[in-house]
């Protein structure tokens, strides 16, 4: 299984060099997809190329043609790799980027050019705001949207005392405001970590001496993994609500039995029926030998808006091609899909619960969190 | 805030401390032994958590798993040592940073080639589980008690070993006059594989150790290489009492102050601004004891007067 995800990382490798996923016939677009492929956020961005590409290989046939660079979760690299892409490559739409800092320094620029950016994951408060822009689409979420779904599932659950723990960073920050715009409940504690930081001991302390009945965490990537082990094996028992970004599938089995039970909110799961969402369950596992993440799902999300929008206008006619993409009628793996009027999506983010399955790791959704859910920016864009 | 929570916040900048230990010691003797600086260290630290966690996967056995995170980093330290660092000891600073910077980039391609990209599985055994109860009440996590203990006993092995035993004779005098020790007859090739190979040994049994606590993944030895080599100033560059000293140092300013900082400046600020203002300053406080050191004492707290 193993090796079989090597040689098709090594297939896509070898096709990235090259450059081409071909087209023939009907309107054409060439994407250009900076994500992150190397270093410590990797499986992220493998997951969005991963999800993507299998979109691409199933239902864009003769409509687009992909490039895939690796950013290194660096910006400066990012911004090299954008004018790569836009003047070199000559890319009409650009994709792929995880991180929001990263974002933050492409979206801007690229969107300046005249040319479409579709962000399946990177949801920076300040391009839903004051900073959107007619050309950029977020395919995944605001980055308050899952805390905010946290919150009021923790009111829905009955605590009043959270403590609650995010990184030192811009979307940390934004995590623990979108936490408390919706827990109606106290605040026990409120502490930001060192971004990157792996050794939980001295906040697991202070959990403890906390009369908190509730712990919301935003710890994305290894940072999660290692407070989920540290806190299970501290004997605190005071419940954990986070946002998916610590329970995807990419994660789950690195962390293991500590995660089991935990209350996570996200916008998908391989549970949701309907039949998009069962096809690309099967067809990803078929495809890559192990389960898609909720990354993957953007990825393979946003690969098909840009389809069905390709399907109904010419990327060179902007605003035909724009408003094909608001339309979004595409058959979502989330089931209805809609955008606001910032571009950004309304839709329902469910609760799940860790569960375990044969020897795998994965989600169940059990409650809905937050149903049609915009985001509190909408009101700042002027577009 | 109550005595039992700092009691257990000082356990914790211990263990903290005694995990730096392993990792400095490693790189201090390399510098101080061959004058080398040895960026690749950390990866070393990534060989041994990515050994252990494969072992333990493949045979159900943890202790197995640790015993292999020690060999392996020792071997891939001997044979990283004959292979390319024997060739840079007569270079530049520069061409070292260079080429074991070059080291770190194919460790970690290469570890993402065999494993993956996805973190590996690796948790602390069900007997070392879970948490015991100190006298006053404490609760603390055996197996972060145990790390102390074997931090411990570790240094005490490598006090003993250097100021006590024949090796410990030659590596004093390899640092001070390298010349000298080999007209002597003393094999230096031969030691200086060897101290290399013993740090590789020590970082890989620190890999493995804090992997199982935290996440056994490519890059997860480089923000660990920064805080030794803080250390190792700090504590005076080639002096094993010095990585000891400015481990605990180093340990317990960090923990401390990420959470007495914030209550600190709650004093007399609005509790939002305190934490945040509080939590940043914490992420420099280690800094800022360096920098205070290396005023006082520019060669660390036990360094050589050059």
């Amino acid at each position: 299984m193993k090796l079989k995800t090597i040689a098709l990382a090594a297939a896509f490798s070898v096709a990235t060099c090259l450059g081409t996923f071909a087209a023939s016939h009907g309107n054409k677009a060439k994407i250009g997809m900076i994500t992150t492929l190397s270093g410590g956020g990797a499986g992220l961005g493998i997951d969005v190329r991963d999800g993507f590409l299998l979109a691409v290989k199933k239902f864009g046939e003769g409509h687009v043609e992909v490039v895939v660079e690796d950013d290194q979760r660096k910006p400066d690299i990012a911004v090299q790799l954008a004018d790569k892409m836009i003047q070199s490559e000559k890319a009409d739409i650009l994709t792929g980027i995880i991180w929001s800092n990263l974002a933050m320094a492409v979206v801007p620029a690229t969107t300046a050019q005249g040319k479409f950016y579709l962000s399946p994951n990177a949801g920076p408060s300040a391009l839903a705001g004051k900073g959107c822009h007619q050309n950029y689409f977020n395919v995944a979420w605001q980055n308050d949207n899952l805390h905010e779904a946290a919150g009021a599932y923790a009111n829905d659950a009955g605590f009043k005392k959270s403590f609650i723990l995010a990184p030192n960073y811009p979307a940390g920050k934004d995590a623990l405001t979108g936490y408390k715009r919706f827990f109606e409940g106290e605040v026990a504690d409120e502490v930001y970590t060192q971004l990157g930081q792996k050794d939980y001991a001295a906040e697991i302390a202070q959990i403890r001496a906390s009369s908190a009945d509730s712990v919301f965490f935003f710890l994305p990537g290894g940072m999660g993994i290692a407070f989920m082990k540290q806190y299970a094996g501290s004997g605190v028992d005071i419940p954990l609500i986070g946002p998916a970004f610590s329970f995807d599938q990419g994660i789950l089995q690195a962390v293991g039995e500590a995660a089991m039970g935990v209350k996570n909110t996200s916008q998908w799961n391989k549970d949701i029926d309907n039949a998009a969402n069962n096809d690309f369950v099967a067809s990803f596992q078929a495809e890559y030998g192990r389960l898609p993440s909720l990354y993957a799902s953007q990825g393979y999300d946003t690969a098909n808006l840009i389809i069905s929008a390709l399907k109904k206008a010419a990327v060179s006619d902007a605003d035909a091609f724009r408003a094909a993409l608001k339309a979004a009628e595409f058959d979502s793996v989330r089931g209805d899909f809609k955008f606001g009027s910032n571009h950004h999506p309304v839709q329902d983010i469910y609760v799940r619960e860790v569960i375990k399955e044969g020897d795998v790791y994965t989600n169940k959704i059990i409650a809905t969190g937050l149903t049609n859910h915009s985001d509190a920016y909408a009101g700042d864009c002027k577009m | 805030m109550t005595t039992t929570l700092i009691i257990e916040q000082v356990l914790n900048g211990l263990q903290f401390g005694v995990m730096l230990f392993l990792m400095a010691s490693g790189l201090t003797l390399v510098f101080g032994v061959m004058g080398l600086i040895n960026l690749a260290h950390g990866s070393l630290y990534m060989v041994g958590a990515f050994a252990c966690a494969a072992v333990a996967a493949a045979t159900g056995s943890y202790w197995l798993g640790l015993a292999a995170s020690l060999v392996v980093a020792a071997m891939a330290g001997a044979i990283v040592e004959l292979l390319i660092i024997r060739k840079l000891y007569s270079r530049g600073h520069l061409d070292q940073v260079l080429a074991t910077f070059a080291l770190i980039l194919v460790f970690s391609e290469g570890t993402r080639w065999l494993f993956g990209s996805f973190p590996l599985y690796l948790n602390v055994p069900e007997i070392l589980s879970g948490s015991v109860e100190l006298p006053g009440g404490i609760h603390y996590s055996l197996f972060r008690l145990l790390i102390i203990v074997t931090g411990a006993l570790i240094a005490l092995f490598l006090l003993a070993l250097i100021h006590k035993t024949r090796l410990g004779i030659q590596i004093r005098a390899g640092e001070s006059d390298r010349e000298m020790i080999s007209a002597l007859g003393v094999n230096i090739d031969r030691l200086y594989t060897i101290v290399f190979a013993l740090g590789a040994a020590l970082a890989g049994l620190a890999g493995a150790m804090v992997g199982s606590l935290q996440s056994v993944q490519v890059g997860m030895g480089e923000p660990v290489l920064i805080l030794a080599f803080v250390v190792i100033v700090i504590g005076g560059i080639g002096s094993i009492k010095g990585a000891l000293v400015g481990a605990v140092l180093v340990g317990l300013v960090d923990t401390l102050g990420r959470f007495l900082l914030p209550e600190l400046f709650a004093i007399f600020m609005d509790p939002a601004s305190a934490k945040a203002i509080g939590s940043a300053l914490a992420s420099m406080l280690i800094y800022m004891v360096m920098a205070g050191v290396l005023f006082f004492r520019p060669t660390g707290l036990f360094g050589l007067n050059a």
